[in-house]
């Protein structure tokens, strides 16, 4: 599997896609792999402040709960609402099935998070435990 | 006695098999085995659930236990240490039993299958195998019985679902058409004299189970060969994520969940399994006894009303927000496409329609009790 250059990535396997001041995140497809079937995406509601690191939503497959980690701080601006009736978008296209578009409170955050390679040197390792 | 060892995690034969075919492996009760095989084989729980429903799946079982009873005591003691009606069996017939402590509740629950005229083989959990051997050992001494463990001589592999019986008959000389659910049939299987096979299973649809020898080369052959027959059958390797979504669904218990040693039979609803005529049977007397102080929480099914998935052990609410029992399994179910689970509450709150929550994230989710099994399969017209 190949990671997009265009986002970043955390050990928590989210992915984050920054475009100016805003930003669209997502997990991604090696969490997808991991989870199985992902049969429910819970999500914040528009409005809510989110802090990095910090959990901000639930996936779940059909064996396992897992928490969402906000990769950056911000507020939500749009919730992808396909994922309450179609979560299994997540599995066919874990970097395409976004699950909430955010305004970045401090951008800097964002420089801790890894590179497209590191991220897949990170789960290669991971994998491999 | 003063040795230390590292805890070990256990193998079955085929574990170098679901390696090489992908699957994701965990631990269950001490042994490292496949959850669900890869979405690029045509897997993940959800596939392998429906393939079982539909079609036809396989699973290795081999880290079941197997104890065996034999001599001219055999079924006294089998009669002593289980609660169902072993002299009901003939030769070749099996049933659903379970072990009992003095107290009423569970050591384990058992198939007891009826091999010969002093003989029978007890089928029992993974988790459990040492403590359920000790126990039937300690507790059949005073009867002329052998007992023996076998569980490591078997390779198990269960073949589930509605084309179950169409894919071995492929491979055995076994006239499977006339071997009834929970009977027994022995034959000639992929070139292996005389194996035993059972019409039993734990996915709620017909299906069998056999026991080949242990080595890892036969049960690779073996396992590959069912996967070759059954391709005209759409047949696929399954996991215990689909194993244990398939059993929920036909409310079939797991110990250490649905059933433990502080949960008594009647709790549990087992009662058509559990004969009280019978003189006697360890945990005989408490469960008269709790039968007469009267029953107070029940095993019930739910099903949720509001959005979100009830897990093991999460907590039951009543109406007002207030803890009353706790889920035993809860899991999105495949076939149903429905949020389910088993949970035990108050004799008062077990009502079919009984409107209850349960506690997600600190949140009470509305769910309601329905009737279980909350999948049967369908009857077929024989």
């Amino acid at each position: 599997m190949s990671y997009p250059t265009d986002r970043k990535y955390t050990k928590e396997h989210e992915w984050i896609q920054v475009n100016g001041n805003s930003a669209t995140v997502g997990i991604t497809d090696y969490a997808q792999q991991s989870l199985g079937d992902i049969v429910f995406v819970e999500t914040p509601k528009v409005g809510a402040e989110l802090t990095a690191g910090k959990t901000f939503g639930t996936v779940e497959s059909v064996k396992a709960v897992s928490d969402l980690f906000a990769p950056a701080s911000g507020t939500v601006t749009e919730v992808n609402a396909d994922l309450a009736t179609a979560p299994e978008k997540v599995n066919s296209d874990a970097h395409g099935a976004w699950m909430v578009k955010m305004t970045l409170k401090n951008p800097g955050e964002l420089h801790g998070l890894l590179s497209s390679a590191d991220y897949e040197k990170f789960v290669a390792e991971e994998a491999g435990h | 006695m003063s040795s230390v060892e590292a805890p070990t995690i256990r193998k079955t034969a085929l574990h170098a098999v679901h390696r090489q075919m992908g699957a994701k492996m965990v631990e269950f009760n001490g042994w490292d085995m496949p959850v669900e095989y890869p979405a690029a084989i045509g897997c993940g729980i959800i596939n392998e659930h429906m393939a079982v429903r539909t079609g036809v799946g396989i699973f290795d079982v081999s880290h079941m236990g197997d104890i065996r009873l034999a001599g001219s005591e055999a079924l006294a003691a089998v009669q002593h240490i289980s609660m169902n009606d072993a002299s009901r069996l003939a030769i070749g017939q099996a049933q659903y039993s379970a072990l009992l402590y003095p107290e009423g509740t569970f050591v384990d629950d058992v198939i007891v299958h009826r091999l010969g005229e002093d003989e029978y083989l007890l089928v029992i959990n993974a988790g459990t195998r040492e403590k359920d051997f000790n126990w039937v050992r300690d507790n059949t001494r005073q009867f002329d019985c052998a007992v023996e463990n076998l569980s490591d001589d078997f390779t198990q592999i269960a073949i589930q679902g509605p084309k179950a019986v169409n894919l071995l008959q492929k491979i055995t000389d076994a006239d499977l058409s006339v071997v009834k659910f929970y009977w027994v049939t022995r034959g000639k299987l992929c070139g292996l004299p005389n194996i035993l096979m059972g019409r039993t299973g734990y996915t709620a649809e017909d299906g069998f189970e056999i026991y080949i020898p242990a080595d890892e080369e036969t049960s690779a052959r073996v396992w590959n060969e069912i996967l070759a027959a059954g391709k005209e059958f759409g047949v696929v390797p399954c996991g215990l994520g689909a194993r244990n979504t398939l059993r929920l669904e036909g409310k079939l218990p797991l110990y250490g969940h649905e059933i433990s040693d502080t949960i008594n039979v009647w709790e549990a609803g087992l009662d058509r399994f559990c004969k009280m005529e019978k003189p006697e049977f360890v945990g005989r007397e408490a469960l008269e006894k709790a039968k007469a102080a009267g029953v107070k929480r029940a095993l019930v099914g739910l099903e949720m009303t509001e959005r979100g998935i009830a897990r093991d052990g999460y907590k039951v609410l009543d109406a007002a927000g207030r803890e009353v029992g706790y889920v035993t399994s809860g899991s999105p179910a495949p076939f149903l496409k429905k949020n389910i689970a088993l949970a035990y509450v108050p004799v008062e709150l077990s009502a079919v329609g009984t409107a209850v929550k349960v506690e997600i994230r600190g949140q009470g989710v509305g769910a309601v009790v329905v009737p279980t099994p909350f999948y049967k399969r369908p009857k077929k017209n024989v």
